[in-house]
């Protein structure tokens, strides 16, 4: 591999101001595929979910997916686009043996959803993306290169088809050049592509699972000179797989292009590819012209022209966008922008929602799933969610600490057990025998032996110092394992040394 | 002017990972270029007033409920192909080295 120069980031961004385009591609979570009623369902033997329609047989006819219309729209109208009022499939045309048809079928010139905008918000400031269109197409089959050093496509001696993802339904959204953000590209880059996914998700239209391959970036970046108006050449990153990756291809692209440039080269316009171990980009190839594809309107599919009550219909069902709802959220919550972030970070939105559906104050439940629960999935390297607890089971032992019957001490012994499989938290703390010890005969002796124990200690709370008394309700908790209301041994140890609390 | 040139016969080929020789090449082209005459007699025939047309039936919204049907089973969609293996198509190199 040659050695690429890179220039440092502060360095690209004094000279050159970045432009980018973004286009990602969603696998819409439909049923069957765009054209066929075979299965999306994923994990199925090789070729077991093709048709005479996706395999291209002769004489097969494509009819369009319903389902998939109706989720294009609604993701176009959460955009803010535009919806053809008629609007045709094309045929892109092109060799490769990732589709049986020779060609892939979407849209050209007439994509169902266009002129739209997303805002994205970087350290609180929010960034329009205008958004050129929205299109449907259908995915490709998926292709394993065999024989040669590396697995990859150059040097392999024959390869593989397995064409039960030829044909799932995809919508590819395509950002206008995103121009302003100088430094701050690779930022706005990776919260528009993240802002994308949790609107997808909002909409219920895809999990939108990028480490699945649900959802997947193209980074198109070009530089130009500061104070020039005209683009440079772009270069095209593709498949780039995660948010992190796509700010790092951003950034590396960056850095890359001006150190050519700066040396006095031109820009390849071409494809690129990203490499998640590195960071790192290398050349594909170059890029076809988009003539080359010899788009024409697809004659086996008649035009999609959706009715403009039904489109009205659609736009009075949409979600909350999940920015405004993320807003209305911290407001109600009460917390600070940062803790926002943290509460986002950890994916604890929806569990810290459930469980406050199912009966607890705000503050407990996410006290709960961003301490313990956080901390055990960052520990055991999970995600929050996919923990064996629910959010109903969180809601009851926050009721359980409320009523008094557990302290936080004895909670985090019941999710321990929750997660050990030992049941819910009523079954946990039968089993284990936890339950606060409020019972004053019970507690009683336990303080006089603290008393007596530390008569030090006993002598200043006496002389007035209550704070002292600390100590006295500490070794009370040791004595009793953690399991006294704290409280109420408080209130014993003064009582007992007759200080007023 | 001819419909299509030897240069564009060549670039298609290019496309389609077609190695053409220098005689099929003018052998090509001549053909495709009588075939392209052929059709372009159709613009010759039809007015300013005639639309491009994509699809001759007057229809719009033809769609499918998103219900799963039966596919083929692997063996079925296998069995005209030229070669499988792992239960896949097999198909040539794609790319060479470079």
């Amino acid at each position: 591999m040659s050695v690429v120069n890179l220039v440092s980031f502060e360095d690209a961004l004094a000279s050159y101001d970045p432009v980018m385009g973004l286009e990602v591609h969603v696998e819409l979570g439909t049923a069957t595929k765009m054209f066929c009623g075979c299965s999306t369902a994923l994990g199925a033997e090789p070729n077991s979910q093709v048709c005479p329609t996706c395999l291209g047989m002769p004489g097969a006819l494509p009819v369009v997916n319903a389902a998939a219309v109706e989720s294009a729209v609604r993701i176009g109208l959460a955009l803010n686009c535009e919806i053809a009022e008629w609007c045709r499939f094309a045929r892109k045309n092109y060799f490769y043996p990732d589709m049986p048809k020779n060609f892939q079928t979407s849209q050209y010139d007439e994509p169902i959803a266009f002129d739209g905008h997303l805002d994205v918000e970087v350290d609180g400031e929010v960034f329009r993306v205008d958004i050129e269109r929205a299109h449907m197409e259908e995915d490709t089959g998926k292709s394993s290169h065999i024989g040669g050093a590396t697995g990859r496509i150059h040097g392999a001696e024959y390869s593989l088809l397995d064409y039960n993802r030829a044909g799932i339904p995809l919508i590819e959204i395509v950002t206008k050049p995103i121009t302003g953000a100088g430094a701050k590209a690779p930022e706005v880059a990776k919260a528009y592509v993240a802002e994308l996914r949790e609107l997808i998700r909002a909409l219920g239209v895809s999990e939108a699972r990028m480490e699945m391959g649900q959802m997947r970036c193209d980074v198109n970046l070009s530089l130009r000179p500061i104070g020039q108006e005209k683009f440079g050449t772009r270069s095209e990153t593709k498949n780039v797989n995660s948010l992190r990756s796509v700010e790092r291809a951003a950034r590396f692209e960056i850095q890359r292009h001006a150190a050519v440039l700066s040396e006095g080269g031109t820009i390849v316009q071409e494809t690129r590819h990203f490499h998640e171990d590195e960071g790192t980009t290398t050349s594909g190839r170059v890029k076809e012209e988009a003539e080359d594809y010899r788009y024409f309107p697809e004659p086996d599919l008649v035009p999609v022209a959706p009715a403009r009550d039904w489109v009205e219909e659609l736009r009075a069902s949409l979600p909350e966008l999940p920015r405004l709802r993320r807003r209305r959220l911290q407001q109600e919550w009460g917390l600070s922008d940062k803790d926002m972030q943290s509460v986002l970070n950890a994916g604890a939105i929806e569990p810290i929602l459930e469980t406050v559906a199912a009966g607890a104050p705000a503050d407990q439940a996410r006290k709960w799933w961003m301490g313990e629960l956080a901390r055990r999935a960052n520990e055991s390297g999970t995600d929050l969610t996919a923990q064996p607890i629910t959010p109903a089971q969180v809601a009851r032992i926050c009721a359980l600490v409320a009523e008094g019957s557990l302290n936080d001490k004895l909670a985090r012994q019941v999710i321990e057990g929750v997660l050990n499989g030992e049941g819910g938290p009523d079954e946990v703390v039968a089993a284990r025998g936890l339950a606060v010890v409020s019972d004053d005969s019970a507690l009683g002796t336990a303080v006089d032996e603290a008393i007596a124990a530390n008569p030090g200690v006993a002598d200043k709370v006496r002389s007035g110092k209550v704070a002292a008394a600390g100590a006295l309700v500490g070794a009370v908790m040791k004595a009793t394992r953690g399991q006294a209301d704290a409280a109420r041994v408080k209130e014993l140890v003064l009582e007992r040394l007759g200080v007023e609390g | 002017m001819p419909g299509i040139t030897r240069e564009e016969v060549a670039h298609l080929a290019r496309l389609s990972r077609l190695e053409l020789k220098d005689e099929e090449l003018d052998h090509f082209a001549e053909q495709l270029d009588v075939i392209i005459g052929a059709v372009a007699r159709v613009s010759e025939v039809a007015g300013q007033d005639v639309p491009p047309t994509s699809h001759p039936l007057p229809l719009t919204n033809v769609m499918r409920a998103d219900e799963v049907r039966p596919s083929l089973t692997p063996a079925e969609a296998l069995a005209g192909a030229p070669a499988s293996e792992e239960q896949r198509f097999r198909v040539p190199q794609i790319l060479g080295e470079d």
